[in-house]
């Protein structure tokens, strides 16, 4: 299952979602809204995303990872809209039969999510705003 | 030719809206990109820009339709 979603998101929920009796591990990855980038004080976030090509490119990247780890099953959850310091942006929950496994292919969607999937993130600070990585 | 292009992210500051008529001078998606520079310098200065037609990456040897959907990527950074 894959969703772009602007509720906050059940962590239980997305790991249920991925839970199969063939599995002897689900890793789950959450990533969450830190209160702070280079020092500066982040007040809050906004996630925007191009959702139907965001879920392709997220599908894309499931399909690679079960060729190389075989997944028995997978979930993403990814927000948009305005979040918090400590709110949870993403969660990807992986199931395998055995543990290397799901941590290699977790990090894997991780890792390559933040590199090809069209979603933005706009940061607020005291003082202004940036899209993040947007300039050099 | 003209195309409708949704803009995302930091594009859509540059661009002054979420879907902007542009008129390509010539078919490809490097005509676009040479377009879309010549009008709006501050897209040289992101990090990078990508182009996407029908929900794909798309590189600049691609040939566009007033027909596809395209749009601006600029530098990702969800998760």
């Amino acid at each position: 299952m894959i969703e772009i979603t602007d509720q906050p998101i059940d962590v239980l929920k997305v790991i249920k979602a991925a839970s199969l009796h063939e599995a002897g591990a689900i890793n789950t990855f959450i990533g969450t809204v830190r209160n702070q980038t280079s020092g500066k004080k982040v007040l809050r976030l906004e996630f925007e995303a191009y959702e139907p090509m965001a879920i392709s490119e997220i599908r894309k990247i499931a399909d690679q990872a079960n060729e190389t780890w075989n997944l028995l099953s997978y979930t993403v959850s990814h927000r948009v809209g305005v979040l918090l310091p400590g709110d949870i942006a993403v969660v990807i929950a992986v199931a395998t039969p055995h543990r290397k496994a799901s941590f290699e292919a977790c990090q894997f969607m991780i890792d390559s999510l933040k590199q090809t999937v069209p979603i933005w993130k706009r940061e607020f600070f005291e003082d202004g705003d940036q899209w993040v990585s947007a300039h050099p | 030719m003209k195309v409708k292009v949704k803009t995302f992210g930091i594009s859509r500051d540059i661009l002054g809206g979420r879907e902007v008529i542009v008129a390509v001078e010539g078919q490809s998606v490097g005509d676009l990109r040479k377009t879309l520079s010549n009008q709006f310098p501050a897209l040289d200065k992101l990090n990078s820009l990508f182009i996407a037609v029908n929900q794909n990456y798309a590189g600049d040897e691609v040939t566009l339709s007033e027909t596809d959907e395209i749009a601006l990527i600029p530098p990702v950074s969800g998760g």
